[in-house]
């Protein structure tokens, strides 16, 4: 038996998009926290360190975040013995996978500062930590906005991802509204309209967010 | 005791030897000016005065001890060593202000409002009070050197080094950073400056060191070095940064 798309099969894709926004905050936040670890440990003068970095955010780029997926779900159901809620693989994978990129996205902006900013820095003489906290991340902050944004429209997408071990995300939810209504041509596009209606506005925010930080320092301006 | 000794000083780059049996006393009040082609190791021997770069033989001495090599026991000796570099590298997210309360703030402990209150008599030092709330972007190349002076001057050292400060700088910008060093030597501050200002070397230094291939060629009172350079390889010098289009 099948029903129309209708107002309570829409407020059922409102309720998935809620998992697909809180999927995204989740892998931003812990990924966040872990890139800055990552970039720190890439720019840092131990060798040990950069190594263990590069390796880490090497094997997470070279894999398809689908087999990390797969990885997280069976493997954590292996480890701890139990059949296991997507919840913690999903968390888990897009976490690890957002922190490989979001490393080397900071790596970058770190390794942008020019070097006479660390000495001058050196020089009044801030302890390293000072020097990051106080003089590079937040220029490198500046350069890294643009990137950043980008790659977290890329992981809000990428969650769709998701669907495959049955998290009910958004794009989960329409393949089951579509398994009722029949109607995937009325689903997927308000799907595509609630993913855009995401991301479009984060693409803005990060414009105004450089232009005036472009301001505040005085640069950027039109003379 | 002089304030700052350096002995024997080697510094290598790879087989490249870039100081050679550096020696040379500073005297607490000496101002100090390094002279010499580019390349002939002046610029190394300030960054190893204040370990930007390491000694590979040699002692350095400041104020009778020996100078750390890393860690917090150098940066304990640098707050009481100033350094000024070629290149312009105010902090360029920062205030005027914060650029120069930073060092206070955060390594000497100072309270906020005393570093305030330092920041401005250092810019009043360098004739940019007015510039207070500015940021770097929106200052010349000279103004952005007199902060940078006024940001190391606000540590209160015990010694300044100068790397080329005006080597940067347009030809008009040269005047006014000049002028905020010679105000300094007659404070009383030790400064030792690596330059290529011919003409402020002889006025105001007590001393001039040319160095040649790594090591200290000639060392004496500007006046006499000169008049009377003992060496080909200064005269030579002289005449080349004297008369440049001949």
């Amino acid at each position: 038996m099948s029903r129309d798309f209708d107002w309570s099969a829409f407020l059922f894709l409102l309720g998935a998009l809620r998992w697909t926004v809180v999927l995204s905050i989740i892998a931003f936040v812990g990924g966040g926290v872990g890139g800055l670890l990552l970039a720190l440990m890439r720019t840092s003068p131990y060798r040990t360190l950069r190594w263990i970095a590069s390796g880490y955010i090497g094997l997470l780029q070279g894999t398809p975040v689908l087999m990390q997926l797969f990885l997280a779900y069976y493997g954590l159901a292996v480890l701890t013995g139990l059949r296991i809620d997507p919840w913690p693989a999903v968390t888990l994978a897009f976490t690890l996978y957002a922190a490989a990129f979001l490393g080397e996205i900071w790596r970058g902006a770190i390794q942008a500062i020019p070097r006479q900013q660390w000495e001058a820095a050196a020089a009044i003489p801030l302890s390293p930590f000072a020097q990051l906290r106080h003089v590079i991340l937040p220029q490198a902050m500046r350069i890294a906005i643009p990137p950043t944004v980008g790659f977290v429209v890329q992981l809000i997408k990428g969650t769709s991802i998701a669907s495959i071990i049955g998290f009910v995300e958004l794009t989960r939810a329409g393949q089951l509204i579509v398994n009722v209504t029949f109607q995937p041509m009325i689903v997927y596009p308000i799907i595509a309209l609630l993913y855009f209606a995401l991301c479009w506005p984060l693409s803005l925010l990060a414009l105004r967010l450089e232009r005036r930080i472009d301001a505040a320092l005085g640069i950027g301006q039109p003379a | 005791m002089p304030l700052l000794a350096l002995a024997n000083l080697r510094k290598q780059f790879g087989t490249n030897r870039v100081l050679d049996d550096v020696s040379l006393d500073v005297e607490a009040g000496e101002v100090v000016a390094v002279i010499g082609r580019s390349g002939s190791g002046k610029t190394t021997l300030l960054r190893c005065i204040n370990g930007l770069e390491r000694i590979d033989a040699g002692s350095i001495h400041f104020e009778g001890k020996p100078l750390p090599l890393g860690g917090a026991a150098l940066r304990e000796a640098r707050r009481h060593i100033g350094i000024v570099f070629q290149s312009l590298n105010l902090f360029p997210h920062h205030s005027v202000e914060r650029n120069i309360t930073l060092g206070p703030t955060v390594t000497n402990d100072v309270p906020l409002a005393q570093a305030k209150a330092l920041a401005l008599d250092a810019l009043r030092q360098v004739d940019l009070e007015d510039k207070l709330h500015a940021y770097p972007a929106q200052l010349s190349g000279g103004q952005q050197q007199r902060v940078a002076i006024a940001r190391a001057l606000a540590m209160q050292p015990r010694l300044m080094l100068f790397d080329e400060i005006t080597s940067a700088l347009d030809p008009e910008l040269v005047g006014e950073v000049v002028k905020v060093l010679e105000r300094l030597a007659k404070s009383g501050m030790t400064m030792v400056l690596v330059t290529h200002e011919m003409g402020f070397a002889r006025r105001t230094a007590d001393t001039l060191v040319f160095m040649h291939k790594g090591r200290v060629w000639e060392k004496g009172p500007p006046r006499e070095l000169f008049a009377a350079p003992k060496t080909r390889e200064l005269e030579s010098f002289i005449r080349a940064v004297l008369e440049p289009n001949d």
